[in-house]
């Protein structure tokens, strides 16, 4: 039994994909999807979307950024929740949309969208109140969560609390669990050097957790760390959280 | 125009409009003091010092001068510098000479500047009162004055104490509000929360980095209190 | 740790300095051990983590107050340290302050430095400026100690030497301290230490020291240490100079108090630190210690840049614990010296600029993934990955645009290219026909993506967009129900 009132539960949603699960792993953001149907709720993706605007505000372009922003404010017309698959791009909307338009014409549009946002495994566990139903073998994985998504959105809990409710599967803690990945967007480009070190020692810590493979629930973080896996010539590979939950659940047959 | 115009002008014209709300120190200190009664206290004190290498020695208000000079037996202390005039320092003084060897008494009599070097290399050890303490660091409370000087509590290698342990306030808010410190401060008054310390070489720690190597409180307790009761409170 | 000796490593030249850092396999060692301890002894201090907040918002609040009140605060401080017998100096630039110091110190003739912990005599460089003056300065706190005999700068704000091993250590005394056998015994090179420093104090002329809050109310320079040596600084020689930026102001006594009871437990994992030292007066009559002339010097060095702005003012309520940088995954990887500045690690990536312009250190904001562990555990609450975006901004801005309050160095990362193609950026994806065709293209023509990609491709294999974007893999499923 649940304490506190569950939020209702929406029969629609909005999906916004984000422009890195857009071109570099769509899949993902397909995965997420259906499992929002599986639960089932209709799923709406505005085909107008693009990007949330956080690659132009964290390299000091706020101005472009706003732009990019404001074109998506007109996709959301229905009371309907904001559904995205990445806690990093979830923060910027829920976090710095209100502040980027602080002033601005569109700042109560850009406020009502960023109140409507939920990060993906949040919306499951806590709106849909998902209950999954392990289908796999008896496997170990490594759960990381994006520094933005853990520190505004709070949602490594939420993905341990989906990886800990399939029976067949052992979560197993990684070494420096909560420290960054080394992504951070334009810092991997500008600064190779650091961010080489820190994603280093984030795969070496993700590989010796004894671990089979690993997940996270943010496009940044997964491209950036399997890109350096893939680099190394490792096998070791991490997934999307909800490419991995709809595995486990039968969903992918 | 003079630095301090053009900073100040720089500030001022800078400086915001409105004044955010003032700070709630005292409403935050009310939640957030607790009201242990006075052994629960002396023991969470006792346990922070001696956390931080500090001996802390209970004794009573008849007897601390006989337990001083237990301890100075005990460390062979030749040269211990404490201050005459005091009532205090008379007792301890009294005391020392009663020993079979006593050590050699000094009292700080001068200005610094003409004993300097004596100071620094001819004390063994120093006893000084203390004004208060506080429990939940484990903290004594320093006011130097003209008979127990400043250097007093920090040149020699090691300090000796003296602590009413009635004396002792929950934390330092307690202390600074109940005697109205912010109506006026000494020349120089002390926190002293254990003996000097580094951990400057490759985080290890070691005492005496500069000034006592040794913090001994001899913490004088009300006779209501049962001291093997304290102990045992540990 | 490096085996090269320590050079200068000027903020400009941070990317090498981090490139050459984290190939330095011990360096990565020492500094990702020591923060590891520093954090977990944090941590273990804050067992409540509401009484943590709590006091966070309060410290916030006192530093945020005091702000607002800036110009008043030290007008009442020199007000009252000046009834106090305290004279007061003030200086724009680090060259001031220098010069203020000498005069005071050769007005008496004086030779001999004993220095305390002072982060803002390292902006001044004041130790160079006095040897060059005729005045030996030596530091005494143990870890400055051991970089002014190296010849390095601190890599640590709290921990000078926290880059240094002990044998390096043992090597250093044997070589400079006169009699001092080599020993890496930790107690007796402390002792070795001590006994040299305490032929320093019986000596010097003069005492300097930093001061870590300066209470308006009651005309007070607090002073927060373990080893003593800054109560040997302000206590011992017959002058004390006390050396401090102009944001350390307090309003009252009491704002100190959560202030310093969050200072230490964030900074190294303390309760408390073993001396807080409250100085407000020289020596009275009839005192017998302690320094009969006693002066405060503020310093500004940029910090009235830092205030115009309503936004970047909060880099001032720091109270300059160390805790961001021993929470930050960039400065556990290169440790301090490549940051090329006085104050590294994050609080130093958002001080610096305003102290040297950003011209200097327009590489300073941008080292920094944002992942926001310095912001979560700074005990005033600054936001500092904010900062960091703001001042990665004003970089990029063009240097002609007007600006209420423009930093120095406006625009030193701008490049008409670079905002080119973030404009262009900007209408792709603010345009969704031009967005579908770009990513049509992008994904068709994948085969041809670029092998190399900036600084990404360095240490990961390359971004190639998939076959299909999300946009079309929905349309398709759609059009197939
Ligand atoms: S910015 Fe915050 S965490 Fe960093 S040194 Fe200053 S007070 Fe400490």
């Amino acid at each position: 039994m649940h304490a506190t009132p569950a939020p209702a539960r929406p029969g629609d949603v909005y999906f916004f994909g984000t422009c890195l699960l857009d071109l570099f792993l769509p899949e993902a953001g397909l995965d997420a999807m259906t499992l929002l149907e599986r639960e089932g709720v209709r799923v709406h993706f505005p085909q107008a979307q693009s990007c949330c605007g956080q690659p132009a505000f964290t390299s000091g372009q706020p101005g472009e950024a706003r732009e990019v922003a404001r074109s998506q404010l007109g996709l959301f017309d229905q009371p309907w929740p904001i559904v995205v698959p990445s806690g990093s791009c979830g923060g910027m909307i829920k976090h710095h949309w209100p502040t980027l338009f602080a002033g601005d014409a569109d700042e109560a549009r850009a406020c009502a969208v960023a109140g409507r946002v939920v990060e993906f495994a949040d919306f499951l566990l806590n709106v849909l109140r998902i209950e999954l139903r392990d289908q796999g073998k008896p496997t170990k994985v490594a759960v990381h969560t994006s520094c933005s998504a853990r520190r505004e959105m709070n949602t490594h809990v939420h993905g341990w609390a989906l990886v800990d409710q399939l029976a067949q599967v052992e979560r197993v803690v990684h070494d420096h669990e909560s420290e960054c990945c080394g992504f951070g967007g334009v810092f991997s480009l500008r600064h190779p050097d650091i961010s080489g070190a820190m994603v280093s020692d984030k795969s070496a810590a993700l590989q010796d957790s004894g671990a089979v493979e690993f997940v996270t629930a943010d496009g940044g973080c997964l491209l950036n760390i399997n890109g350096k896996l893939a680099h190394d010539g490792k096998a070791f590979r991490g997934k999307h959280l909800a490419s991995f939950l709809l595995e486990r659940t039968g969903g992918k047959a | 125009m003079s630095a301090r115009d053009r900073i100040l002008g720089k500030l001022r014209a800078a400086a915001p409009a409105q004044t955010p709300v003032e700070p709630d120190v005292a409403g935050y200190y009310a939640r957030h003091t607790l009201q242990h009664a006075l052994p629960a206290r002396l023991a969470h004190f006792s346990h922070m010092m001696r956390a931080v290498h500090t001996e802390v020695i209970y004794t009573r208000a008849d007897s601390w001068p006989q337990a001083l000079a237990a301890r100075a037996a005990q460390a062979g202390w030749r040269h211990v510098l404490l201050a005459p005039n005091t009532a205090h320092g008379a007792r301890a003084a009294q005391a020392l000479q009663g020993l079979a060897t006593p050590p050699q008494l000094k009292s700080y009599d001068r200005p610094i500047d003409d004993w300097k070097a004596e100071l620094f290399h001819d004390v063994d050890a120093a006893f000084t009162t203390t004004r208060a303490g506080i429990a939940e660091t484990g903290t004594l409370i320093v006011w130097p004055d003209a008979d127990e000087p400043r250097a007093m509590s920090l040149v020699p290698p090691v300090h000796i104490a003296l602590f009413d342990a009635s004396r002792l306030y929950e934390n330092f808010y307690q202390a600074v509000s109940t005697e109205g410190w912010a109506n006026g401060l000494p020349t120089n008054s002390l926190l002293i929360s254990g003996p000097s310390k580094t951990a400057d070489i490759q985080q290890t720690l070691a005492y005496g980095a500069h000034g006592p190597r040794e913090l001994i409180v001899l913490a004088i307790v009300p006779d209501d209190i049962d001291l093997a009761e304290l102990e045992a409170a540990q | 740790m490096s085996t090269h000796p320590i050079t200068v490593h000027p903020a400009r030249s941070f990317k090498a300095n981090s490139h050459d850092a984290v190939n330095d396999p011990h360096l990565r060692k020492s500094f990702r051990g020591a923060m590891d301890f520093l954090m977990a002894k944090r941590a273990a201090q804050f067992p409540d983590h509401n009484e943590l907040e709590a006091l966070r918002s309060l410290g916030e609040t006192v530093r945020q107050r005091c702000l607002a009140k800036l110009p008043q605060l030290l007008e009442k401080l020199e007000a009252q340290l000046t009834a106090n017998g305290v004279k007061v100096h003030w200086a724009e630039t680090p060259e001031e302050a220098n010069a203020i110091i000498h005069g005071l110190i050769a007005a008496r003739n004086g030779k001999l430095a004993v220095k305390g912990k002072s982060m803002v005599s390292e902006e001044t460089e004041l130790n160079h400026y006095l040897e060059a003056h005729g005045v030996q300065a030596v530091e005494s706190d143990m870890g400055e100690y051991i970089v002014q005999l190296a010849g390095e700068k601190p890599s640590h704000i709290i921990m000078p030497a926290i880059h240094k091993t002990k044998a390096q250590i043992a090597t250093l005394f044997h070589d400079n301290i006169p009699a001092a056998p080599y020993t890496e015994d930790v107690d007796e090179l402390i002792q070795l230490g001590r006994n040299a420093l305490r032929g320093m104090y019986l000596k010097a002329d003069v005492g300097i020291s930093g001061v870590n809050f300066a209470v308006a109310e009651t005309g007070t320079l607090c002073l927060v240490e373990n080893e003593g040596n800054g109560r040997m600084c302000t206590t011992v020689p017959d002058m004390h100079i006390a050396i401090t930026g102009i944001e350390k102001v307090v309003e009252k006594l009491s704002d100190v108090i959560p202030l310093y009871s969050i200072l230490p437990r964030s900074a190294t994992g303390q309760a408390i630190t073993t001396y807080f030292n409250m100085i407000s007066r020289p020596r009275q009559p009839g005192e017998k210690d302690g320094p009969r002339e006693v002066h405060l010097v503020l310093l500004d060095n940029g910090r009235s840049q830092a205030y115009a702005d309503e936004q970047l003012r909060k880099t001032l309520q720091c109270i300059r614990c160390g805790a961001c940088m021993n929470h930050c995954p960039v400065y556990s990887r290169i440790g301090g010296h490549a940051y090329g500045t006085v104050y590294p690690g994050p609080i130093g990536k958002i001080i610096s600029p305003h102290m040297l312009g950003l011209n200097d250190t327009q590489d300073l904001p941008t080292a920094s993934s944002l992942c926001g562990a310095c912001g979560e555990v700074c005990p005033v609450r600054i936001p500092i990955p904010e900062m960091l975006m703001r001042l990665r901004e004003e970089a990029a801005r063009d240097p002609e645009e007007k600006v209420p309050h423009p930093l120095a160095g406006q625009g030193a990362a701008y490049s008409p290219q670079l905002a080119r193609v973030w404009s262009l950026w900007r209408t792709v994806y603010s345009r969704p026909a031009l967005y579908r065709a770009f990513s049509w293209l992008a994904t068709r023509l994948r085969v041809f993506t670029p092998r190399r990609q900036l600084g990404w491709t360095v240490h990961r294999t390359p971004l190639t967009p998939a076959k299909q974007s999300l946009h079309e893999l929905v349309r398709q499923r759609q059009s197939s129900r």
